[in-house]
C-alpha cells in the first residue's frame, strides 16, 4: 500500500479536529502522521496528513472529506511536486565518548545539537521524512532516550496549485 | 427586536416553516420550554421517551418532505434521540434535532446531566453545532436547515446551553447564509448525460434500479418517463418504493435479499444498469462479485462519495435525480416496448410471483393483502423491523412516494409507532398504518399515550407470532433450529394493554373478520386502534438471499 499526503483546508471551527480524526478511524482509514497549524488566513486551518491505502481508499478519503462541513479544500501532494519537512528532536544518550561521533552524525544531517546534559543531548533536525528516518537509524545505537517528531508538513511547489 | 435565546430559537424555527415539534422537557430546557408556553405557531407534541421524538420527526420528515424537528433535554434526553438520530441519518432524512445543555460556564465539568451529545453524534449527524453565543443562534439555526435538507439530506443536531436560553439577543433573521465549502451539485455534467445516453441506446437490456433518493428528489415521474420511454423494467429498493407505480407491468418491486425472484433474475441478466439514488447497500447487491455481471452501470447520485463506493461505475453522473433525469430523458431515443428483453421480463415475472403456502392459521402475507384491498392502497405504511416490515414490503402495493416509510440502514426495531405518529401529525387526513412486530411494538408502545393524547388515529397493526420473528428465522436457516432467545410466548395481553392507554383495540385470529375489524380501525378519527393479528407462527419471509450469496441464487421456500 502506498503512502499518500494529503492537505486539507478547514474552517478554524471548535471540533474540526475531531471531525476530520474521527472520519478516518470510523472509516477504517489508517492516519500514519498527521500535523496541524494555522495558514496565510486566519479563519482557515491546514492539515497534512500522510494515509496508506491504494487509490480507491484515497478517492473515497478525499470524498468523505469533502462531506465534512468545514472542510473546504482537500488535496494530494504525493502526485506533484511539493516540498515536505518534518522537524524532530531527539534526546540521545552521550557521554565523553561517544559525544564527537553524535557530533558528527548531527554535521552530516545538517542538525543541530540544542540542548546538552551529563549524559545525554538533544538533536533538532529538519528534513524530508526519510532523512528524519536515516537519522533516527543512526543515533539508534546511541540509545535514544526519548523522541518526538513533529509528522510531515508539506507545499505544492510554486506553479502547482493555485 | 429585542428577544431571549429561547425565543429566539422558536422564531427562527418558524422562519423557517417548522409548524411542529416533538418533544419533552427536562432541566436543561425550562427556558426553552418556558417560551414554548407562550408560543402560538408551533405545536408542541409531548412524547413518552425522546427516542419517540426523534422517530417521530424522521416520520413527519418522509411523509411530508419537510424538515422534521425535535426537542429534548441534556444528558439522558440528549443520549435517547441518539437511536434516532443515527436512524435519520442512515436513510437520509432530513431532521433538526435540538437538546439543551448544561449552561457554559458548566461545560466539561461532568456537571449535573451534562454529555458531549455533539462529540457523540458526530458520526451519526450530518453536522453538528454546540452554540456559545446567544447572538449566534438565528444563524445558526439557518445554516442547520440549510445544511440538513440540501444536497443528500440528514439530520443536524443543535446543542444549545441553558444559560443562551435566558440571554437577550437582538433578533434578525438572516436573509442568507455563507458557506463557500459547502456547495452540494444539483445539475449533472452535460458530458456525462450524453455518454450516459449512449449507453442507454446501445442496451438491449436496459434496467433501471432506484432508491431513496428518487423520493428525496421528487422524481418520480421523471422516473416513469424514462422507464416507459426506453421500455426498462424499474426495481426499486426498500426505501424506494414508492417511486414508481408497483402496479405498473415494468414493475418488478423490490430487489435483493427478500426481493422479488424476478427482479433479482433481471438484475443479474440486464446488460445496462441505471442506478437512481440509490447506494448499492449489501443488503441489495449480495455477493458484490455476482451483482449485475453482465452489465453497464450509470449511477445518478448527489453525494460523489456514493459513486464507486461500492460497485465500479461506467458512467457516474453526479447531481440531483430530477434535473439530471429531466435532461437525460431529452437525450435518449425511445425503445420497442415489445422487445425480447421485456417479454423475458415479463415471462419471469409470471412464472416466479411472490407466494406463500395457504392453509393452517392465520397467514401474515394474507393480513396485509387484505388490508392492501381494504385500504385500496392508499394509506401510509409505516413499519417496524423483522418479517412483518418485509411482508408489509412485498404485500402491500405502492402507487405514490412517502407513502411506504420504513427505517432500512439502521433497521431500528421501536422506530414504526412513533414514525407512524409523525406521518399522521404531517398527513391528518391520511390512514396511517404501523405494521408492527410484537416484539418492535414493545420497543415504544410508550406512544400509544401520545396517540391517544393527541387524538391521532394511527392504526397498529401487530403480526403477533409471538416471536423476535426475523431472528427466529435466520436461526432455524442458519444455525439448525437453535431458537436461541427469540421466543416470545409470554407477551402481555396487546388487547388489554392498548385498551389501559386508552386505544380501541382488537384481536383478529381468523381472515373473514379482517375487513370488519379494518372497516371499524378505520372509521374511528379520533383515537389510535390496536388490533392484535394472531398469525402461523413460523412463517418465513420468502425469497431470501443467504448472507454472502448471489442474489439470483434464492431460497423461494
Ligand atoms: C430486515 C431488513 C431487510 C432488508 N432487506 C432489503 C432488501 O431485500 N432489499 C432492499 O432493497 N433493501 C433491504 N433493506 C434495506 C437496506 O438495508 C437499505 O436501507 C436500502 O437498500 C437502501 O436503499 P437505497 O439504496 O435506496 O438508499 P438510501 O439509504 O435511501 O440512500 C439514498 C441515496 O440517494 C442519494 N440521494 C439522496 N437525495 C438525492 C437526490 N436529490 N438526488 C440524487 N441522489 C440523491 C443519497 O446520496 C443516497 O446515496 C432491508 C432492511 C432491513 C432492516
Ligand atoms: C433495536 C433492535 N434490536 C435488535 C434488532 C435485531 N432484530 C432484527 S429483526 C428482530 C426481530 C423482530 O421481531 P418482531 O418485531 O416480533 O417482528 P417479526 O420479525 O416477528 O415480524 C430483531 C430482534 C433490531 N433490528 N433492532
Amino acid at each position: 500500500m502506498r503512502k499518500h499526503t494529503i492537505a486539507v483546508i478547514v474552517e478554524n471551527r471548535p471540533g474540526v479536529l475531531s471531525r476530520v480524526s474521527g472520519l478516518f478511524s470510523r472509516r477504517g482509514y489508517n492516519i500514519h502522521s498527521l500535523a496541524v497549524g494555522t495558514t496565510e488566513d486566519e479563519n482557515l486551518s491546514r492539515m497534512t496528513i500522510v494515509v496508506a491505502g491504494d487509490d480507491d481508499i484515497l478517492e473515497q478519503i478525499t470524498k468523505q472529506l469533502y462531506k465534512l462541513i468545514d472542510v473546504v479544500r482537500v488535496y494530494e501532494l504525493s502526485n506533484i511536486s511539493a516540498v515536505d519537512r518534518e522537524l524532530v528532536l531527539i534526546k540521545v544518550a552521550a557521554n565523553e565518548a561517544t559525544r564527537p561521533e553524535i557530533q558528527q552524525i548531527v554535521d552530516i544531517f545538517r542538525a543541530k545539537i540544542v540542548d546538552l546534559g551529563e549524559n545525554a543531548l538533544i538533536v533538532e533536525a529538519t528534513g524530508d521524512s526519510e532523512k528524519i528516518d536515516a537519522l533516527e537509524n543512526m543515533l539508534k545505537k546511541y540509545g535514544i532516550k526519548e523522541m518526538v517528531r513533529t509528522g510531515k508538513v508539506s507545499l505544492a511547489r510554486s506553479e502547482e496549485t493555485k | 427586536m429585542e428577544l431571549t435565546g429561547a425565543q429566539a430559537l422558536l422564531e427562527s424555527l418558524k422562519k423557517e416553516g417548522v409548524e411542529v415539534v416533538f418533544g419533552l422537557p427536562g432541566g436543561q430546557t425550562l427556558p426553552l420550554y418556558d417560551a414554548m408556553y407562550h408560543e402560538k405557531g408551533i405545536k408542541h407534541i409531548l412524547v413518552r421517551h425522546e427516542q419517540g421524538a426523534g422517530h417521530a420527526a424522521d416520520g413527519y420528515a418522509r411523509a411530508t418532505g419537510k424538515v422534521g424537528v425535535c426537542f429534548a433535554t441534556s444528558g439522558p434526553g440528549a443520549t435517547n434521540l441518539v437511536t434516532a438520530i443515527a436512524n435519520a441519518h442512515m436513510d437520509s432524512i432530513p431532521m433538526i434535532a435540538i437538546t439543551g445543555q448544561v449552561g457554559t460556564p458548566f461545560l466539561g465539568k461532568d456537571s449535573f446531566q451534562e454529555v458531549d451529545i455533539t462529540g457523540i453524534t458526530l458520526p451519526i449527524t450530518k453536522h453538528n453545532y454546540l452554540v456559545k453565543d446567544a447572538a449566534q443562534i438565528p444563524y445558526v439555526v439557518k445554516e442547520a436547515f440549510h445544511i440538513a435538507s440540501t444536497g443528500r439530506p440528514g439530520p443536524v443536531l443543535i446543542d444549545l446551553p441553558k444559560n443562551l436560553q435566558v440571554a437577550k439577543i437582538d433578533f434578525k433573521y438572516p436573509d442568507s447564509i455563507s458557506m463557500p465549502a459547502y456547495k452540494p451539485t444539483y445539475h449533472g455534467h452535460p458530458k456525462q448525460i450524453a455518454a450516459a445516453a449512449k449507453l442507454i441506446d446501445k442496451a438491449e437490456k436496459p434496467m433501471i434500479y432506484a432508491g431513496g433518493g428518487v423520493i428525496a428528489s421528487g422524481a418520480s415521474k421523471e422516473v416513469f418517463e424514462l422507464a416507459t420511454k426506453i421500455s426498462a423494467p424499474v426495481t426499486t429498493t426498500l426505501l424506494g418504493k414508492g417511486a414508481f407505480q408497483e402496479t405498473h407491468p415494468l414493475s418488478l418491486g423490490m430487489l435483493g435479499m427478500h426481493g422479488t425472484v424476478y427482479a433479482n433474475y433481471a438484475v443479474t441478466e440486464c446488460d445496462l444498469l441505471i442506478a437512481i439514488g440509490a447506494r448499492f447497500d449489501d443488503r441489495v447487491t449480495g455477493r458484490i462479485e455476482h451483482f449485475a455481471p453482465k452489465a453497464k452501470v450509470v449511477h445518478i447520485d448527489i453525494d460523489p462519495a456514493e459513486i464507486g463506493k461500492n460497485v465500479s461505475v461506467d458512467v457516474p453522473i453526479v447531481g440531483d435525480v430530477k434535473n439530471v433525469l429531466s435532461a437525460l430523458n431529452n437525450h435518449v431515443k425511445a425503445k420497442d416496448p415489445h422487445s425480447e428483453w421485456v417479454a423475458q421480463v415479463l415471462s419471469w415475472k409470471e412464472k416466479h410471483p411472490l407466494c406463500y403456502k395457504s392453509g393452517g392459521g392465520l397467514k401474515p402475507q394474507a393480513v396485509i393483502e387484505e388490508i392492501y384491498r381494504i385500504t385500496k392502497g392508499e394509506a401510509i405504511v409505516v413499519t417496524e423491523v423483522g418479517q412483518h416490515q418485509m411482508w408489509a414490503a412485498q404485500y402491500y402495493k405502492y402507487s405514490q412516494p412517502r407513502t411506504f416509510i420504513s427505517s432500512g440502514g439502521l433497521g431500528t426495531m421501536g422506530f414504526g409507532l412513533p414514525a407512524a405518529m409523525g406521518a399522521q401529525v404531517g398527513m391528518p387526513d391520511k390512514i396511517v398504518l404501523n405494521i408492527a412486530g410484537d416484539g418492535s411494538i414493545q420497543m415504544n408502545i410508550q406512544e400509544l399515550n401520545t396517540l391517544v393524547n393527541n387524538k391521532l388515529p394511527v392504526i397498529v397493526v401487530i403480526l403477533n407470532n409471538k416471536y423476535l420473528g426475523m431472528v427466529r428465522q435466520w436461526q432455524e436457516l442458519l444455525h439448525g433450529r437453535r431458537y436461541s432467545h427469540t421466543d416470545l410466548d409470554d407477551n402481555p395481553d396487546f388487547v388489554k394493554l392498548a385498551q389501559a392507554y386508552g386505544a380501541q383495540a382488537f384481536r383478529v385470529d381468523k381472515f373473514e373478520e379482517i375487513e370488519k375489524v379494518m372497516k371499524k380501525a378505520i372509521a374511528k378519527r379520533d383515537c389510535p386502534t390496536v388490533i392484535d393479528f394472531v398469525v402461523e407462527r413460523e412463517e418465513n419471509v420468502f425469497p431470501f438471499v443467504s448472507p454472502g450469496q448471489a442474489i439470483n441464487e434464492m431460497i423461494v421456500d
